[in-house]
């Protein structure tokens, strides 16, 4: 087992990737009642075109396949894992997300038993058409409960403008309509192909003894029979640099109009240092553009184009990346003048050595407050992992961003012909 | 070993909560700010902590005291408004990195201690009134964020079930206010008011991090002059009906995909009670996880939503059910729910759903105490209801809950209000 010590932060990571090439990371918190374990696989819903397991052809798979899969991995044929977990003392829980699908549970009673439950049903699967039908209604019921939130409807559909090609643009719960296609033929094509544990990831962080942790880990996939599988062909149709869509206009019923407006990153291959640097230093920006102690977020505010649910983001994936700015505001079209004006007025100017010093420390001091959260360290590890960077890198490379690396992602990110808007206005009835 | 260091200390005019922990690589401050939810008050109250975190006498913009907490390795300055019972809460929180974990040794926790105090009791003002370019901002952005529960409609849905339920006691005012009655507060109305609410309101901080007591309550000490002229607080009594006569039925149409399903009961029993233990043991069983019966059946076996649940208040001493269904599985939806209540009246509890129900909560307080916020939250009841009961107590209580302490509990709870927010034309 090898151990990854980081000094400044007081932590040591545990880490091991076992014969069947599943990576283990354990990361004990002694002071912690809360134990909390993510099994993660490196797939979700951008994965629809690829070359199945043992087959020749590429296949296209109905849209929200990898969020119907993750519903369905908890049935099994003496019933549901979530009540194995409950009865454990454990509270379980998945998500999907555009390139993973996890599963976790945290308790604060008996870790093995139900980290052996955690493994043991995600390699498990047990679908059949019966079951596959009657989680149509309930995930059904999911999409109406997110078409019916304008928060969620603005930030997808302001990544719909984003992507031609991409399947970052289509909903990872799919649709209605594309989900009444699923089999279980489907489910289990899909999961032999991205289940196999040299494409997952194991997180384990609490008042844990590691090497013990580890063993139990070792054990149980020892038990069991897995034979190499080749990387898995995942195919992307090429994706124009400029967005799709400039503008759109979604009608809803609320009284507050919404507005979102991002920037659509041209070359978004990045992985490892360069896309940690790429990363923290947009993020860097945008907090120097539109943070809470800058002009601009006095004047949106004096202004009254923002209120406290205003925020800004950049996200970087292989294949999509983009910024967002956005909120709640009166005046959906205004702030987009606005904030677009405010952008190109920062790109103007050479950048203020006091501001970056004071945005620096700034995001330092945000991302010790998150690691806090075994829930973050355990989610955002697995996602840097996947990208082939480390997590407590972060306030290193926070640290060492030279003003060069940001005016260089600043002129290189920022351009008109990149940025898209969408709004939620009023609906009229 | 107790699984919470917390200690107590009356200073001037607050009391001082400290909870050594090494748990965390910051230190929160959090001060909650309690008084009575009054009819001609509660706007102001809700506008109030807005105003405060928008300038102090030294940093007299928003602008500028973002500056100063961002040069603290960006220390986070946040308010929060909630009901608890009777009372409308404020709560102003500060989280400062711990120099700890920094390469540099500013020390931070002072200045922290020192901003936070200023934030409440030093604001920037003018003469006896805050400073109107503030209070116009803030009036705005109060009005916004009411007018902004319409959109998330499950928010929206849940205060029109309080609006109906509670029509006759104070209870039904949203924490946020009343959009009508935002503009008509002053900067110096509302500073008049903020007189008030630091000579009366009683005043509690909660320090949670890895640094001594002695030094903590050294810098509370330090920070924190009050009036001297400050009053004992006001304490108010539950007021609310003691008996359901009839249900009451609400519908209201919107151009919505999903209908919003909110039920709201009686149960008569707050977190000073003997039998709270057993009310929330009865919630557990009834819809609090996803073994319980709401979840099991409405989902489950019906397919009927994606989500159906129930979670308690526990100083009003109520429960809120809630489901999101297609608007025509309206009358089957609430059939269902209404059998699950009545499974319990029966006694129809099995043991593995007890015994489930009981690890779950253990589960769930211990993992709240990880959190500094949860674990504040958790100790605070124990102001709101005057009744102390230790983190040990609670857990070891709930493992005593029998069968028939939840059958008797059931059996008080009467299901007072059902709203539905259904969709148009169907």
């Amino acid at each position: 087992m090898e151990q990854i010590h980081f000094n400044q932060l007081k932590e040591t990571l545990n880490h091991k990737t076992l014969p069947n090439g599943l990576k283990v990371y354990i990361l004990e918190k002694k002071d912690f009642n809360k134990t909390y374990a993510t099994f993660t696989t490196h797939y979700g819903s951008v994965d629809n075109h690829f070359v199945p397991l043992g087959k020749d052809d590429k296949v296209k798979v109905p849209d929200g396949i990898a969020h119907f899969l993750e519903h369905k991995l908890f049935e099994k044929e003496h019933g549901d894992v979530f009540q194995d977990f409950s009865k454990q003392g454990a509270s379980a829980n998945a998500f999907t997300t555009f390139n993973r699908t996890a599963y976790l549970f945290s308790t604060t009673g008996d870790v093995e038993k139900n980290l052996t439950t955690l493994i043991d049903f995600v390699q498990a699967p047990y679908f059949t058409e019966k079951t596959v039908e009657k989680e149509k209604g309930i995930i059904g019921q999911e999409i109406r409960m997110y078409d019916d939130n304008p928060d969620w409807r603005v930030y997808f559909g302001l990544i719909a403008n984003m992507y031609k090609k991409h399947p970052v643009a289509i909903d990872i719960a799919g649709t209605v309509e594309s989900i009444a296609k699923i089999t279980k033929d489907d489910l289990y094509e899909c999961y032999n192909t991205f289940y196999h544990p040299s494409n997952m990831l194991l997180f384990i962080v609490g008042p844990v003894d590691a090497e013990k942790i580890m063993d139990l880990v070792e054990k149980n996939q020892a038990g069991k029979d897995y034979s190499d599988q080749p990387p898995i062909e995942r195919f992307f149709d090429e994706e124009p640099q400029e967005p799709a869509n400039k503008k759109e206009v979604l009608h809803m019923p609320v009284q507050t109009p919404k507005c979102y407006m991002g920037y659509k990153e041209k070359r978004p291959q990045r992985s490892g240092r360069d896309l940690l640097v790429r990363e923290l230093s947009i993020n860097l920006l945008l907090e120097m553009m539109f943070g809470k102690s800058t002009k601009n977020y006095e004047k949106l505010y004096e202004e009254g184009l923002i209120d406290p649910s205003f925020s800004f983001d950049y996200t970087e994936e292989m294949g999509f990346g983009f910024s967002m700015i956005g909120g709640d505001t009166t005046d959906p079209d205004t702030f987009a003048e606005r904030i677009s004006e405010m952008v190109n007025e920062f790109k103007q100017q050479a950048l203020n050595e006091e501001d970056l010093e004071r945005a620096r420390k700034k995001k330092i001091g945000s991302f010790l407050r998150a690691l806090n959260s075994p829930e973050f360290i355990a989610n955002q590890f697995t996602r840097y992992e996947f990208n082939d960077m480390n997590l407590f890198d972060v306030i290193p490379t926070f640290e060492e961003l030279t003003v060069k690396q940001l005016q260089d992602a600043l002129n290189d990110h920022f351009q008109d012909s990149q940025l898209t808007v969408c709004q939620v206005k009023k609906k009229q009835s | 070993m107790t699984l919470v260091d917390h200690h107590v200390a009356d200073l001037p005019g607050m009391t001082l909560h400290t909870i050594e922990t090494t748990k965390y690589k910051t230190t929160s401050l959090i001060l909650q700010i309690k008084s009575p939810i009054a009819e001609e008050e509660v706007t102001k109250r809700a506008l109030l902590p807005y105003v405060l975190q928008s300038g102090t006498e030294r940093y007299s913009s928003s602008k500028e005291l973002r500056g100063a907490l961002d040069g603290l390795y960006g220390a986070t300055l946040g308010v929060d408004l909630s009901k608890k019972g009777e009372y409308q809460i404020i709560t102003l929180r500060m989280d400062v990195a711990n120099e700890k974990f920094l390469s540099d040794n500013t020390p931070l926790l002072d200045r922290a201690f020192e901003l936070l105090s200023q934030v409440f009791l030093k604001p920037a003002k003018e003469n006896e009134a805050f400073l109107p370019r503030i209070v116009q901002k803030e009036k705005r952005s109060l009005k916004q964020q009411i007018e902004s529960i319409y959109d998330d409609k499950m928010r929206y849905a849940n205060k029109r079930l309080i609006e109906e339920m509670f029509e006759e006691e104070p209870y039904r005012f949203n924490v946020y206010g009343n959009e009508q009655e935002v503009d008509q507060i002053t900067p110096e109305t509302l500073y008049d008011y903020y007189q008030k609410v630091i000579k009366e309101d009683e005043i509690h901080l909660y320090a949670v991090g890895d640094v001594s007591k002695d030094a903590l309550q050294e810098l509370a000490k330090k920070h924190f002059v009050f009036p001297a002229d400050r009053m004992e607080p006001k304490r108010t009594s539950s007021a609310g009906k003691q008996r359901v006569d009839e249900v009451k039925e609400v519908f209201e149409e919107q151009e919505v995909q999903q209908g919003k399903l909110h039920m709201g009961y009686r149960t008569y029993i707050t977190y000073s009670d003997p039998e709270y233990l057993a009310l929330q043991v009865f919630n557990g069983v009834f819809g609090g996880f996803s073994h319980s019966k709401l979840f099991m059946n409405v989902r489950e076996k019906e397919s009927l939503a994606y989500y159906a649940a129930s979670r308690f208040e526990s100083h009003k001493g109520i429960i809120f059910v809630m489901s999101g269904i297609e608007t025509n599985n309206y009358e089957k939806t609430v059939k269902i729910i209404n059998e699950q209540l009545e499974e319990i009246r029966n006694g129809n509890i099995t043991d593995g759903e007890l015994e489930q129900t009981k690890a779950m909560i253990r589960n769930q307080i211990l993992e709240t105490v990880d959190d500094s916020t949860g674990l504040v939250e958790v100790l605070y009841h124990e102001v709101v209801s005057r009744h102390k009961r230790t983190i040990e107590e609670w857990l070891e209580g709930i493992q005593n809950v029998t069968k028939e302490q939840i059958r008797d509990v059931s059996k008080k709870i009467q299901l007072d209000t059902i709203y539905f927010l259904k969709g148009r034309g169907e």
